[in-house]
């Protein structure tokens, strides 16, 4: 006589211990992808953009309301920070969401965390979006328009 | 067939200590996006704000501070680079060690030489 033991896995697993067709779905997957991808490009953003603003010229003396204006006049520079600004607060928030959902231990401590962080990241995201498209380079203070060669004269 | 178990790749040592660094420069290199882009943003009050907020970088102590944030930056970049080997090189989990090496060593060519040029530009005359 042999006692018959039944399969695990026979589908008779709790619906929480399902590895797959969660509601969760592969999120935890994208987002360890996304931190890869984004980490390659983000190397070579934010290495051009020390290089072009501190080891160049006057390095950080040269910064300025004009040095930006100057950037900022070019759809090229708006694009590589557009990037830049995107691509390092999503993969910065992601960081800091797994670093909660480490050591924050109490559900409530953790869910609290990351609305804070997400407020902050949207917030800091938007700004800075409007700021790149709405930012006039050429403004007119006191009726004197700024000196800038990229300005119409 | 093995005769020992291996070493676990994140536990104590290099690997370990690797990934603790990882951590605390990504969120001092986060604290300081947000500032960032806040001070930045300032472009869009009004050209005499940002350049007053940004005159308060031009000293030698936040150059130094600039120093210690790139440095940060670097050994995150690199570091990064490194994991990226571990997850999708073959023989990245074996070589883990060894990369850390050619991180910290890549890692200090690169401070040197950013070092030099950043101090003395920051710290020279004006």
């Amino acid at each position: 006589m042999t006692a018959t033991i039944e399969s695990p896995r026979s589908g008779r697993i709790a619906p929480q211990y399902r590895r797959s067709g969660g509601s969760k779905g592969n999120f935890e997957m994208i987002a360890w992808l996304f931190m890869r991808l984004s980490g390659v490009v983000l190397v070579v953003l934010i290495f051009g953009h020390l290089f072009v603003n501190l080891m160049v010229g006057e390095g950080i003396h040269a910064i300025d309301f004009g040095f930006v204006a100057g950037k900022w006049a070019d759809p090229f520079w708006q694009f590589w920070d557009l990037a830049m600004l995107w691509l390092a607060m999503l993969h910065g928030t992601n960081g800091v969401r797994t670093i909660i959902n480490d050591y924050a231990e109490k559900s409530s401590t953790r869910r609290w965390l990351k609305t804070v962080l997400y407020a902050a990241a949207v917030v800091i995201i938007l700004l800075g979006t409007l700021v790149i498209f709405t930012f006039n380079p050429c403004p007119v203070v006191d009726g004197v328009a700024l000196p800038g060669g990229f300005c119409p004269a | 067939m093995p005769t020992k178990p291996a070493g676990t790749l994140y536990r104590g040592r290099e690997g370990m200590w690797s990934w603790v660094g990882h951590r605390i420069t990504g969120v001092v290199i986060f604290f300081f996006l947000l500032v960032h882009v806040l001070d930045t943003s300032l472009v869009r009050v009004s050209p005499e704000a940002y350049t007053a907020v940004i005159g308060a970088y031009k000293n030698p102590l936040m150059a130094l501070g600039e120093t210690g944030l790139v440095a940060a930056i670097v050994f995150h970049a690199f570091n990064g680079l490194r994991i990226i080997a571990v997850d999708f090189w073959k023989k990245g989990a074996k070589y883990q060690r060894q990369m850390l090496w050619a991180v910290l060593a890549l890692w200090i060519v690169t401070m040197v030489a950013f070092s030099i040029r950043h101090l003395s530009l920051a710290l020279g005359g004006h």
